[in-house]
């Protein structure tokens, strides 16, 4: 399984980005592999769209969860249209690689 | 010739301004272009003639044809369309979208058909010789600048129009503003009226378009006139701080059906012909 965090960096190190449609970036843990990599939101640049934009980016990397702060309204209609399970309120002090293990203890 | 009245601030005195001079322009059209709260009808009280619907186009994505390759979201500028390739679904915002047509004009797929859905409607009328247009948007949708526009498409262009602007400095403000030769910026001497009225300003001085302010609720000795002038703001007029105005507006009355309040508009009327 794939878990997407909104992140202010590029490493599972980094901070959680309270924004999701704007954030900059996206780190992708596999749960399988245990491996993370990122990728660069270019949704920051959009006008407008940029939560919808952001949730197509997660979809097509076959993500399934996504941990983020706050979720728009224009991303909180497409991430249930794409049928991903999303969870809001992620503390933006915390590092990506801790809301994961807290999300990960919470499923055994 | 099409003369514009915006304030900023709402509240500042519009739909008095648009009304009375609607009266001593000849050959005029007064446009209600506040279509999320049109007013001008209430203090015209106008005769309807015709009413039209306003319709804009919207995709619809046939998912037979479709193979979510893509294209209708990548070539849309406000993300309204988007395709989800894992799941194979499109998933369309109307909300975001601008009706521009480009979805379905560059689907290779041909997948893509427009459909018209009603955002408002326009009715026209007159009262003694002044004619009427005004729009209404429909409660809940959002596109007003699109039928501001349609609305200043349909209206009849050998007339003298005057258009009632919503208030701020949104897009709706700036589509009904844009085109005109002039541009009226009602204001009130407070700081919130001279705050909201120096945006406005901004705005339409990068619209290139003439502009002239007129106080309304005006009082001798204050120093809100000395302030326009500092800033280099040409004043067109003032209406003053009068009860009876106010208790005229109240009713719905047109001062200028008032031989005290007829030369005030005059004198304004006056002045904006030397700025045209």
């Amino acid at each position: 399984m794939k878990i997407a965090v909104s992140s202010m960096g590029e490493s599972i190190d980094s901070l959680v980005s309270e924004k999701f449609g704007r954030a900059p970036y996206f780190v992708i843990y596999d749960t399988e592999t245990q491996k993370s990599y990122s990728i660069k939101n270019d949704a920051d640049k959009l006008e407008h769209g940029a939560g919808p934009n952001a949730v197509k980016k997660i979809m097509d990397e076959g993500c399934e969860v996504v941990l983020t702060g706050n979720l728009g309204g224009n991303a909180l209609s497409a991430i249930k249209e794409a049928g991903i399970k999303y969870f809001t309120q992620m503390n933006p002090n915390k590092k990506v690689k801790e809301v994961i293990e807290e999300y990960l203890a919470k499923l055994k | 010739m099409i003369i514009s009245v915006a304030s900023g601030k709402g509240g500042t005195g519009k739909t008095t301004v648009s009304t009375n001079l609607s009266f001593l322009i000849e050959n005029s059209l007064i446009a209600d272009c506040d279509v999320e709260e049109p007013n001008v009808s209430i203090f015209l009280k106008p005769e309807i003639s015709k009413k039209e619907i306003v319709t804009l186009f919207y995709p619809e994505v046939n998912k037979e044809l479709c193979n979510t390759c893509g294209k209708c979201s990548e070539v849309c500028a406000y993300k309204a369309i988007n395709v989800f390739k894992k799941s194979k679904s499109v998933f369309f915002m109307e909300h975001l979208c601008h009706s521009c047509g480009a979805c379905t004009y560059f689907c290779p797929q041909k997948a893509i058909f427009e459909v018209s859905k009603r955002i408002g409607i326009i009715e026209y009328g007159r009262y003694k010789d002044v004619s009427y247009a005004g729009a209404v948007l429909d409660e809940g949708n959002i596109k007003a600048p699109q039928l501001i526009r349609e609305l200043k498409k349909r209206i009849d262009k050998t007339k003298n129009i005057i258009i009632d602007a919503p208030p701020s400095t949104s897009c709706s403000m700036v589509a009904a503003v844009e085109d005109s030769d002039f541009c009226i910026m009602v204001t009130e001497p407070t700081l919130f009226g001279l705050n909201d009225l120096l945006l406005a300003v901004d705005v339409v001085k990068k619209m290139n378009i003439k502009f002239g302010v007129l106080i309304n609720r005006f009082r001798e000795n204050s120093d809100f006139e000395n302030i326009l002038k500092s800033k280099n703001i040409n004043i067109i007029g003032k209406i003053p701080f009068d009860i009876d105005i106010a208790r005229m507006y109240s009713r719905g009355e047109i001062l200028v059906e008032n031989p005290k309040y007829r030369d005030v508009f005059l004198k304004i009327y006056e002045n904006l012909k030397k700025l045209l």
